[in-house]
């Protein structure tokens, strides 16, 4: 502050530091040069939150938090407000592509071992902005007050009566009624229009300002503040403004596109972003032949499914959840980015990757037996994802790796034998194959190959 | 790591073409919705008008709308497609009372504002054409889409009545509830005033309208749409140069 400052702009630094502030998160803010196709979903994430908030705003003029006349009012906002279908295509499509944009974006912080030290902060405030977002979905999802709205309310909130002691207690005083009612319709609407967007703010705000405190991770997982030039900058690390503005809007502008097409030509996805069901008002005397939930919550509801006692499905399905907040004490190997990991590894994140997409894929579906066998099965490849990748830790010996196969085999090939009968046996013990297939690979190849190590990771970031 | 982007990319776009396959029986027909058939759809309304809204309302739908967006001037709609008693700039609800309708029918006729998108057109199309002679029926009709409606066949003066083709009961085990096979289910036992395909042409229109009604702002949308993209598609270019200009310096 040794140069006196002119204008408005000096005016009002001299009384908030706003040109440090653009420094330290912009112009200032070093970047790994290296960033790929993947470090788009943050900006992007961003983009959507906004959108959320002003679209939302619109909403709130003219939706009516009313069990008699909410179903009412959406479609008054889709025929009667002046550009209210737009508003409420972005809004709606806008929880989709949230979420598609956030998954793409988790996914890049497993690749590329964004959790880890220094970063677990970072990673523990995005997965509690993953948590809202749920909630948050989920809350809105009930405003429109369609049969889907309703019932898929009603057997979520359900879910909390499964808990012993407490749960039918806890239940009611979520729903503030025996059944969802207009008095949960009101204070779903409260709490997804203020309360759970506050919280959302603040921790976007923590999860960016934690991330510019240690610096951006890359595809290389690299720390480029390792390797700093003479005047003391990164010499890996491009200033964030104009480099990486420039480069965001082109992902918007593909963003956006990809979203238009969406809101203007396919504004229910097939009933995937819009479900066909939620088109009939609630009614609490007539439950639809089949509640489904919205698309990004499958995965989760199919783990839920796949345990046939209620509860102990409701702790695998927030076990499922909460598992990712313990992901940077999990994965302590030092090698951050998949790009220097072992093969094995990837096998990991592919079968991963692959569980978790079935799952979502089980949860659209009715039940039938193979079905309820493979959800189980996809939810223990789901699990088993995160036991490898502790055991991947550090290189261990060849006793290590069996014991934890003997160990993990016998865990699940005890629940079989506990839960099959002669109805299900074949189906059961078919099916076992897939967890021990997968164990087969991860851990005894770990044993017996060499396909467990780590390659070396380069000093500097490649191009 | 490209690869795996663009598997992700060609995932997506995938999903976004396959049909969300709806479990129980399939609607038996399909028909084709074409939103720039104005004729068409101004048929349909005619016909909504006429054999619908006697019953069931369409209370988000508004007489003006449909006039704008269907090229029908005012005095006409006024003087033939109102009539009940509702002013021009008001919603299509129905003089029936709920109580009259539980006494007659059971339950009140549901609003058809939405129907479209709630059931499918295929769905309503295929209830048009599902009704059929059945002795088990108070009404003395069933409908091979909803079994048991109470709604009676209101257009049989229209399609007249036909019955179901008998089923072979050694085939009825192997392969039951597939209706979606190109050939009817149904055989004519009494004609009506038009031919079965004058009849299919009404209800296509008639189910024209209905999806038309239970989302008018398709009409704007798409058009509007086509806008959006182009200036982002434009837009997305001279970003894209922005961008290049910009990181000649880094590589």
């Amino acid at each position: 502050m040794s140069k006196e400052k002119q204008g408005i702009l000096g005016w009002v630094d001299e009384r908030l530091p706003v040109v440090e502030f653009w420094e330290a998160h912009l112009s200032k803010y070093y970047a790994p040069r290296n960033f790929n196709f993947w470090y788009f979903f943050g900006s992007l994430a961003l983009l959507i939150l906004v959108m959320q908030i002003l679209t939302g705003i619109f909403l709130t003029m003219h939706y009516k938090p009313d069990a008699e006349l909410a179903f009412a009012s959406v479609e008054y906002i889709m025929r009667d407000v002046n550009w209210g279908w737009l508003i409420r295509y972005m809004h709606s499509t806008g929880a989709s592509a949230f979420f598609v944009v956030v998954y793409m974006h988790m996914l890049r912080g497993l690749m590329y071992g964004s959790f880890k030290q220094p970063r677990e902060l970072i990673w523990l405030f995005g997965v509690l902005i993953y948590v809202c977002l749920m909630a948050e979905a989920f809350m809105g999802y009930l405003l429109p007050w369609g049969q889907m709205s309703y019932w898929g309310a009603q057997v979520i909130v359900n879910l909390f009566g499964t808990i012993p002691v407490i749960g039918d207690q806890l239940a009611l005083f979520i729903r503030g009624d025996y059944v969802v009612s207009d008095a949960t319709l009101n204070r779903f609407f409260a709490l997804h229009v203020i309360a759970v967007p506050i919280v959302l703010l603040g921790l976007v705000v923590a999860h960016i300002a934690a991330l510019h405190t240690v610096g951006s991770n890359n595809p290389d997982g690299v720390e480029i503040k390792k390797n700093k030039g003479a005047d003391g900058i990164p010499l890996d690390g491009i200033p964030f403004h104009p480099y990486y503005t420039v480069k965001d809007i082109v992902g918007v502008v593909v963003f956006l596109f990809l979203f238009s097409i969406v809101v203007f030509y396919f504004p229910e996805m097939n009933g995937y972003f819009l479900e066909h069901a939620n088109f009939e008002p609630a009614n609490p005397l007539a439950t639809p032949e089949h509640i489904a939930p919205v698309w990004y919550f499958t995965p989760f509801y199919t783990v839920l499914r796949a345990i046939p006692n209620p509860f102990g499905g409701v702790v695998a399905m927030g076990a499922a959840v909460m598992i990712l907040f313990f992901l940077p004490w999990i994965d302590k190997n030092k090698v951050k980015s998949i790009r220097y990991r072992s093969v094995l590894y990837k096998v990991n994140l592919a079968v991963f990757l692959v569980a978790f997409v079935w799952l979502g894929y089980l949860g659209m579906q009715g039940v039938t037996p193979m079905r309820s066998e493979m959800a189980l099965r996809m939810s223990e490849l789901y699990f088993l994802f995160f036991v490898v990748l502790g055991v991947y830790s550090t290189n261990r010996s060849a006793f290590y790796y069996i014991k934890w196969f003997v160990i993990i085999i016998g865990i699940i090939s005890a629940y079989d034998v506990y839960r099959s009968n002669a109805e299900i046996a074949a189906l059961v013990w078919q099916t076992w194959l897939v967890p021990v297939a997968f164990l087969v690979v991860a851990l005894l190849g770990a044993a017996f190959t060499n396909l467990d190590q780590d390659k070396t990771v380069p000093e500097r970031v490649t191009e | 790591m490209k690869l795996l982007s663009r598997l992700i990319v060609s995932a997506i776009v995938l999903s976004a073409s396959t049909s969300f396959a709806a479990g129980g029986n399939g609607p038996a027909f399909h028909v084709n919705i074409d939103m720039d058939n104005r004729a068409s759809l101004q048929r349909g309304a005619t016909l909504f008008v006429n054999r619908c809204l006697s019953c069931h309302s369409a209370e988000f739908s508004r007489y003006n709308r449909v006039a704008d967006d269907l090229g029908i001037p005012q005095a006409v709609m006024e003087e033939n497609m109102i009539f009940t008693g509702r002013k021009f700039g008001q919603t299509m609800t129905v003089a029936m009372t709920t109580e009259n309708a539980t006494e007659w029918f059971g339950a009140p006729p549901p609003d058809l504002s939405v129907k479209a998108r709630a059931r499918g057109a295929d769905w309503i199309y295929s209830f048009l054409k599902g009704y059929y002679v059945s002795e088990d029926s108070p009404r003395g009709v069933d409908n091979l889409m909803l079994p048991g409606t109470a709604m009676p066949h209101v257009l049989w003066d229209l399609q007249g009545y036909q019955a179901l083709k008998a089923i072979d009961h050694q085939d009825e085990h192997a392969d039951s509830g597939h209706f979606a096979t190109p050939a009817s289910p149904f055989e004519l036992v009494q004609e009506g005033k038009m031919t079965a395909v004058e009849y299919d042409r009404a209800m296509t229109d008639l189910v024209n309208y209905l999806v038309y009604m239970a989302e008018p702002a398709q009409l704007k949308r798409k058009s509007v749409g086509v806008g959006v993209l182009f200036f982002l598609a434009a837009f997305g270019v001279i970003a894209y140069f922005l961008k290049k200009e910009y990181w000649k310096d880094i590589h």
